[in-house]
């Protein structure tokens, strides 16, 4: 049977491939209710890591012709990449269990031999509480990093770890 | 609904560990805590769709604005697959690479060599319904990078693969058969299994290569895929 193929750095220089209107979701027009999510991107030392490629899929709500679904951002000279979409739902889970609402987050930059899974979620969702991945994560100071803080109207924050302390939680499927 | 089917677990050695001490980028980037395992959900389970009506296709890099670059001009072709053996069809690569003299056009990249007005390094294919893809470039040159002294990274195109689920995503890097450097990379070797990293490793074909223009490479990927895990795996 065959085997997948090894993955490799995504390296420096992906800009090549870069569009920056990836970074906003909402740009074909989609109706809904518009967010931001931003945050900073830092390595084991603390220090902001520039020119990471973060990714955001979304179950919810269903891509469309004015809705991708997907976004991309760098991160700045700061570490600090941002998106804007549109709010999701709750989505189906595993065995008709109800999964609150989330983002996925797909990291990758110089030295990161292969991308790194997370989730975001809301703050103050109630259904976070009852969420099947949330509940996976079983020391609550870890599952903390897998949720969003409200920062102003419509903007949420959302910063990445990738070392050390207060590291987010990632997800291998 | 029926609950998505897992994903198959990498075969050991196949994949790259995120800490691969020799690649010094990766020290103060790789996660200590294990990462957790999830089953995937619909979430997971589904991914973006492209389309060459949304996503233009530029399948020729070795053009711009009807000059052509400098260097070797070369064909790259393939299948993509899933692990099952089944072709991925209508599937987007994003591709990019340094230039013939081995700098990207990328103001990031201060590398001595000269640019190419006629090179900008990136392109856009898509599957067809048999899971092929064909582009046409020009061999990318070696460079210098700052990981240990006199080191260089071996000629390469870095390849962007979506596949049917968020799931699937792949990025990687094709190399060239016979290079030298290949022996020193810290990147290249930073995948334990031999037979995967050669894998990595495109084919000179003939077949590809067409008289008078352009020498071809074979490179096919191969996505995860849902099957059961072999036996003795």
């Amino acid at each position: 049977m065959p085997i997948a193929t090894a993955s490799q750095t995504i390296g420096p220089y992906w800009h090549l491939i870069e569009d920056p209107s990836w970074a906003d979701l909402t740009r074909l027009g989609a109706e809904g209710e518009r967010i931001t999510l931003s945050g900073t991107v830092t390595d084991g030392d603390g220090a902001p890591f520039s020119d990471v490629c973060v990714e955001l899929w979304q179950p919810d709500p269903a891509a469309d012709d004015r809705f991708p679904g997907f976004g991309r951002s760098r991160t700045d000279a700061a570490g600090v990449y941002r998106f804007t979409t549109l709010k999701p739902g709750p989505v189906a889970g595993r065995g008709n269990a109800i999964q609150a609402p989330h983002l996925a987050l797909w990291v990758l930059g110089r030295g990161l031999m292969r991308g790194l899974a997370t989730r975001v979620y809301f703050a103050g969702e109630p259904r976070n509480e009852t969420d099947p991945v949330l509940g996976l994560v079983e020391d609550p100071a870890r599952r903390a990093t897998l949720v969003a803080a409200a920062a102003g109207p419509g903007a949420w924050r959302f910063d990445i770890r990738l070392q050390g302390a207060g590291e987010t939680v990632f997800f291998e499927v | 609904m029926a609950d998505p089917a897992p994903f198959r677990p990498a075969a050991p050695g196949t994949q790259p560990p995120y800490d691969v001490p020799a690649y010094l980028g990766t020290r103060k980037r790789h996660p200590l805590q294990q990462p957790v395992r999830l089953d995937p959900t619909l979430t997971e389970a589904n991914g973006p769709r492209f389309t060459p009506a949304l996503f233009p296709a530029d399948a020729d890099l070795s053009r711009v604005d009807g000059h052509s670059a400098q260097g070797q001009r070369i064909i790259v072709a393939g299948t993509v697959t899933d692990e099952d053996g089944r072709p991925v069809p209508h599937t987007m690569l994003e591709l990019w690479q340094a230039n013939a003299a081995g700098r990207y056009h990328h103001p990031a990249d201060q590398h001595d060599a000269p640019l190419d007005a006629h090179f900008k390094g990136s392109g856009r294919v898509f599957t067809d319904a048999a899971g092929r893809y064909r582009f046409l470039s020009v061999l990318p040159g070696a460079y210098p990078w700052p990981n240990h002294k006199n080191a260089w990274r071996p000629n390469h195109i870095h390849f962007s693969l979506f596949g049917p689920a968020f799931a699937t995503r792949l990025i990687t890097q094709m190399y060239f058969p016979g290079d030298p450097l290949l022996a020193y990379d810290p990147i290249y070797n930073g995948v334990p299994d031999a037979a995967a990293r050669a894998r990595l490793v495109a084919a000179f074909e003939l077949d590809l290569t067409e008289p008078d223009y352009a020498l071809g490479y074979r490179f096919d990927i191969v996505l995860r895929g849902r099957g059961a895990t072999p036996m003795g795996i």
